[in-house]
This record gives structure tokens, C-alpha cells and sequence, in this order.
């Protein structure tokens, strides 16, 4: 076994461990702190398949900004856990032979048999100096333009609706307007009054 | 390194969409609140140019562009005319009801926009990566715009529901593209079929991927056992909004069904078809028989409409008979797939009907879908009564209606695929649908008003709904120009 492999075994039970806890832990900030976990392992995986961009790309964007936000917006909710397993146990044997039938048919299908070494041959050794970073942006401004301008669409889609959705003037907001806060002249506030002078 | 520009001109009309949506979210942000009605006029001139454009670009050559991404083809052209042309009048129908409500701000004609925007790649879409983009594009839009009415607790039920079911059926879409790639080793649509032609693709991890798939079409067209998000989605959201998500997407959805499923993965069809068969079954019973205890007549027509989704796939699963010869394969596969686009044109030219006189009935601080609301529909408006008898007489297949001709073709589909039971079992099926259709009916003609205000809505609407309910009848008196449109648009592209 070389150390690539074993690496490849360590990464890959940290993340089965993560994903099974993400899933089980009762407190869902533990759950989050998993879901970290298991993108770590997973950008670790990558990174071993030689795809550095992706796995830089997984650890700074999924791991440093939207697991960050996620962790913040669940520390925010005051999630009753109580309440959400209420109905656990009512539904765990639907739900148990729901998920039971899933993994009987995907472990007939994802087995060694189509997906062994004869099936999926290993790549050819990539020649000395290749980028994978310059590859994918090769591909992504080349071939792929069409779904990457798409892409960027929905992401705009996403901005509008999150606007549309938790932007508007509610009544009773103190709210300052900064427009109007500039446009203030001296007059509106200060009133300078001509007083003769008194004495005593 | 050297890139082509790729060949814009079978695109234009997306680009132009895209452009506009652009320039509406622009002027709404600084004429908005000078010119109120700016977001709705550039919105409808989007809908109407964007539909002339893909008539001008039309032709019945067949052509792939975006590194043949992207697939322009008769077919297409048609179903975008069909989408644009709904949303337009969908808007119409809408605009009042949304201003009467507060939600008729630039906001929501830009998610419509990119609605259509997401259903027009969804239609011209030749690679599986692009068909999930439009599929998320268009989704997307949908959520929000459930959610746009954020005070009301059922509208943000119904959009919490639509989100999360949602998005499992794109995981579930997603999961089985990745194992349709990895037993074809391509995303591309025509070439997976080259693929499968070429016995080059493992076939177990294929059908595997197939299974997935199939379950996340069914749930964006909203078949049993997927189809729990429609009556609460159909009912929480605002009635424009609905007709918005009862209309357009179902013609994407169905083109996403022929894409994938006849373009890509004809040759395994008889595993598509009987998952198809069973679900179209279930769908049959269980639409009609929970729609007749329905009091609400949103969703009462969400269950119908889950009925006639069903009866759509009764004939997109018809599609071959065994051992016939290649020339009257072809043409008995047209004519399933005929029968279907059909069935699905005709069910939202009624639906947008059915709905639009739900928003004819509302007013401001009232919003009409019970069904005590349709009451004396006849006293207070005779013709708009007219109207929903010709739509309703018309869902319900009763003969000489447009309805009955698309159920018509789609049982001669049936029987000459020899599924004269199913044929015989839907026959059935619809006749006790016809129950809870008639019985609008007769509220509407027979029973005395609960509430006798007089309509306010404006002309715009009921010009649109008057028209559409004309365009309905007329289908029903020559459904045949209709029919050999929907054949010529599919025999140029299958």
C-alpha cells in the first residue's frame, strides 16, 4: 500500500465518520462543526486526486464563508430539538424501510462489479508542468461558457430574491435615511434667537 | 489555445430575455417609483419580442450551438412560443390582483423573467449540466415568487415545502445524471443515446442513474407518489403566483421529459415506460378521487391537475408497438408523443383560464377559492360563467370540447401501444373526475349568489380571460390545426 492509499483510507473514514455524526448529533452546531469536518476530508480527498483548485476552492469557499454564515444563522435560531423529535420514533419505521429499500438497491448497483478497476482504468499520468487550475479555467471559459454564464444568472436570481424577500419598510422601524440625514441644513435644527442682553 | 466564439444567432431570443431582465431590474430600481407600471410594460414587451424572435429565428433545420450545449430545433421554437406566450398572459391576469395586495413591485416581474428565462434553456437544453442549471434558474424564480407574500403563514408553508421537496428532487436529478455520466462517460444528450445505440454504456448503472431521474421529473411535473407539494403549494401561494407555477413550467417540464427521456434514453424505454405507466395510474386514481372532497377550488385544481399529469404520461409512456415495422414505429411514437404535447398545450390554455377566473372573483382584502365563491357565478356575470363552463366542461372531456380531443388522442395512443386496459381504466378514472367538474358547474348556474358585489376587475383581464376562453372553444370546435402543429413541431426534431 502506498502512502497515497493510505492517506485516501484516513481521509475517507474521517468523512464517513463526519457525514454519520452531521446526521446523529443532537446539538446542530455539533452537526455543522461535522459538516466542516467532512468538507475538510472531502478537499482532502481532491487534493489527492490532483484536483488542487477544487479542493482550495472547497476549503475556502464551503468551509471558510458558507459553513461560517451557517454556523452563525443556527447559533441565531433557537431550534427546540425536543420538538423536532417528537414524532421520531412514529415515523422511524417508514422511514427505516424507506432508507432500507435505497441501500439494498444501491448496494446491488455501486458494488466492486461496475465500478472495479477494470471498469474505471486509472488516468494517464498527467505530463510534467500541468496545471489543473489552467485546465479547468480553460474548459469553464471555453466549453463550458454556456452553463458558467448560467450559473452566474442564478446567482443573481438568488441576490434578487433574497432582497425581494427580507428587504422592505416595516412599520415602527427606526431605520435612519442617510439621504436625509445629509441634506440637513443648520437652519432646520438651530434657531438663533436675538436676545438683549439682561441684566442681573 | 485558441477559443471560437460559438454561433449566437440560434440563441437570441434567450440572450434578448436575459438582456431585458437586465435592463427591467435597472429601470425599477431608479423610475420605479416615478412610473409605477414600468416593470409590468417592459416585462409583457419582453414576453411578446422574445416570442417574435424565435419566430423569426425558427426554421426546421436543426442547430447545436455552445460547444452543442445547446440544440435550437422546431420543437423548441414551439414549446418557447408556448411558455413565453403563457407567461404573458399569466402577467396579465396577475397585475391587478397583485396591485390590490402590495406585491406588485419590479421584484416580481424580474423572478418571472428569469422563470422563463430558466424554462427556455431548460427547452433548448442538449447537455445534462445545462438542463439542471435552466431546471434550478426556473425553480429558483418559482420559490421566491411563492414566497413573495412573507406576512401570510400559508404562503410561507407553501414555500418552505416547495424549497425543500425542491431541492431533494434536484438531488435526486443530480444523483442520477452523475451515474448516467459515469455509465455513458458523457453529459451530452445526444450522445448518450449514441452511447446506448452503440451497446458502449454500462446498462445496470445507467437504469440506476434512469430511476433517479424519472423521480425528479416526477416531481417537477407533480405525479404520485411526488406529488405532496402540490395542493399546498397550489393553495398557499397567491392566486397569481399559482397560475404562474400550474402553467409554464409544466411545459418545460414536459419538454425536459421528451428531451431526456426520448432524445436521450429511447432504447431503454420499455424500463421508462412501465415506471412511467405506474405512476400516470396513480396519479389518475388519486387526483380525481381526492379532488371530489375538496372545498377549495385552488386545490381542487391542484389534484386535477396532478389527474391530468397523469394522462399526459399515460402517453408519453405509449410511445412504440412491438414488432412493427421501423416507418410505422416512427409514426406511432409521433403520434404518442403528439398526443401528449397536445394534451399538456391544452391543459394550460384551461388552466390559465380556470385560474384567471379565480382572480376575476377576487378584489382587494378578498380572495376568491372557495368553492361557495363560484356560486351564482351566472347572475353576476354571464359571460365570464361562460367562460369557466367551456374550461371546466373542457377539463372534464366532455365531447366536442378541446379536453376531450387531447384525452381522445391520447387514449388512440393507448390502444394502439395494445394497453387497452389502461386505456379502458382511465376512460374510467375520468368519468368520476368529471363529478367534481360538473359540480362547478352547477354552483356557478344553479345555486343562488352567496356574495353579489359587482366584478371590478379591469379590462385588461377580462379581455385576456374572454379571449382565452374563446381560443378554448375554438381548439374544440378544430382541434386539428392544433394537432398537426404539435406533430409537425415533434416530427421535425425526433
Amino acid at each position: 500500500m502506498t502512502f497515497a492509499n493510505l492517506l485516501f483510507y484516513v481521509f475517507a473514514a474521517i468523512l464517513v465518520f463526519a457525514a454519520i455524526r452531521v446526521i446523529t448529533a443532537s446539538n446542530p452546531v455539533h452537526a455543522v462543526l461535522h459538516l466542516v469536518l467532512a468538507f475538510f476530508t472531502a478537499g482532502g480527498l481532491w487534493m489527492l486526486l490532483r484536483a488542487e483548485f477544487l479542493a482550495i476552492a472547497l476549503v475556502l469557499v464551503y468551509v471558510g464563508a458558507v459553513m461560517v454564515l451557517f454556523l452563525f444563522v443556527i447559533m441565531m435560531l433557537d431550534i427546540n430539538i425536543e420538538r423536532m423529535r417528537e414524532r421520531f420514533w412514529s415515523n422511524l419505521p417508514f422511514g427505516l424501510v424507506v432508507g432500507g429499500l435505497l441501500i439494498a438497491e444501491m448496494s446491488l448497483v455501486l458494488t466492486a462489479r461496475y465500478f472495479d478497476l477494470d471498469a474505471m482504468p486509472e488516468a494517464a499520468e498527467p505530463p510534467a508542468g500541468h496545471s489543473n487550475t489552467k485546465e479547468l479555467g480553460r474548459l469553464i471559459y471555453t466549453q463550458y461558457a454556456y452553463p458558467f454564464e448560467l450559473a452566474a444568472v442564478i446567482l443573481l436570481v438568488a441576490i434578487i430574491a433574497a432582497i425581494a424577500l427580507t428587504h422592505r419598510v416595516r412599520p415602527g422601524n427606526k431605520r435612519l435615511d442617510p439621504a436625509r440625514q445629509i441634506a440637513v441644513k443648520r437652519k432646520d435644527r438651530v434657531r438663533i434667537l436675538s436676545m438683549p442682553a439682561e441684566k442681573d | 489555445m485558441n477559443s471560437i466564439m460559438p454561433n449566437l444567432y440560434p440563441a437570441s431570443a434567450e440572450i434578448f430575455v436575459l438582456i431585458m431582465a437586465c435592463v427591467v431590474l435597472i429601470v425599477d430600481l431608479y423610475c420605479g417609483k416615478k412610473l409605477p407600471g414600468i416593470a409590468f410594460v417592459l416585462t409583457q414587451a419582453t414576453l411578446v419580442f422574445g416570442g417574435v424572435i424565435v419566430w423569426l429565428t425558427a426554421d426546421a433545420h436543426v442547430a447545436l450551438t455552445f460547444s452543442k450545449m445547446f440544440i435550437d430545433d422546431l420543437f423548441g421554437d414551439f414549446m418557447k412560443i408556448a411558455i413565453l406566450a403563457t407567461m404573458a398572459i399569466a402577467m396579465t391576469y396577475g397585475r391587478s390582483y397583485l396591485d390590490d395586495r402590495g406585491l406588485n413591485k419590479g421584484e416580481f416581474y424580474l423572478l418571472a423573467l428569469f422563470a422563463t428565462l430558466g424554462m427556455m434553456v431548460i427547452v433548448s437544453a442538449n447537455h445534462l449540466l445545462v438542463l439542471y442549471i435552466g431546471l434550478e434558474l426556473m425553480s429558483l424564480s418559482l420559490y421566491a415568487m411563492v414566497a413573495l407574500r412573507r406576512d401570510d403563514a400559508a404562503a410561507s408553508e407553501a414555500a418552505m415545502k416547495y424549497f425543500v421537496l425542491g431541492a431533494l428532487a434536484s438531488g435526486f436529478l443530480l444523483y442520477g445524471m452523475s451515474m448516467i455520466y459515469g455509465a455513458t462517460g458523457t453529459l451530452q444528450i445526444d450522445e448518450i443515446a449514441r452511447q446506448l445505440a452503440y451497446h458502449a454504456a454500462n446498462k445496470t448503472v445507467l437504469l440506476f442513474g434512469l430511476v433517479f431521474v424519472i423521480a425528479g421529473l416526477a416531481f417537477k411535473v407533480g405525479v404520485v407518489p411526488f406529488h405532496m407539494w402540490v395542493p399546498d403549494v397550489y393553495q398557499g401561494a397567491p392566486t397569481a403566483v399559482t397560475l404562474i407555477v400550474g402553467s409554464a413550467p409544466k411545459l418545460a417540464a414536459f419538454v425536459m421529459a421528451i428531451r431526456l427521456l426520448v432524445g436521450g434514453m429511447f432504447l431503454v424505454n420499455e424500463y421508462w415506460q412501465l415506471a412511467l405507466l405506474l405512476m400516470a395510474s396513480f396519479s389518475i386514481v388519486l387526483g380525481n378521487l381526492t379532488a371530489i372532497a375538496q372545498r377549495n377550488v385552488k386545490r381542487m385544481l391542484a389534484y386535477s391537475t396532478i389527474s391530468h399529469m397523469g394522462f399526459m404520461l399515460l402517453a408519453l409512456a405509449s410511445g412504440v408497438i412491438d414488432g412493427a415495422s421501423v416507418a410505422d414505429l416512427r409514426f406511432s411514437v409521433l403520434n404518442a408523443y403528439s398526443a401528449a404535447l397536445f394534451y399538456t398545450v391544452t391543459y394550460v390554455l384551461m388552466s390559465l383560464a380556470a385560474f384567471g377566473t379565480l382572480i376575476l372573483l377576487s378584489r382587494a382584502g378578498f380572495d376568491a377559492e372557495m368553492l361557495d365563491d363560484l356560486k351564482g357565478l351566472s347572475r353576476r356575470s354571464p359571460w365570464f360563467a361562460a367562460v369557466m363552463l367551456i374550461t371546466m366542461f373542457s377539463m372534464a372531456g366532455v365531447p366536442f370540447f378541446v379536453g376531450f380531443f387531447a384525452k381522445f388522442s391520447v387514449l388512440e395512443a393507448l390502444i394502439q401501444a395494445d394497453r387497452i386496459g389502461v386505456a379502458v381504466f382511465a376512460v374510467l378514472m375520468s368519468l368520476i373526475g368529471a363529478y367534481y367538474y360538473l359540480r362547478v358547474v352547477k354552483l356557478m348556474y344553479f345555486d343562488e349568489p352567496v356574495d353579489s358585489t359587482p366584478l371590478v376587475a379591469p379590462t385588461g383581464l377580462r379581455v385576456m380571460l374572454s379571449v382565452n376562453g374563446v381560443v378554448i372553444a375554438l381548439a374544440g370546435i378544430a382541434p386539428n390545426s392544433l394537432m398537426s402543429i404539435c406533430a409537425l413541431a415533434l416530427g421535425y426534431s425526433l
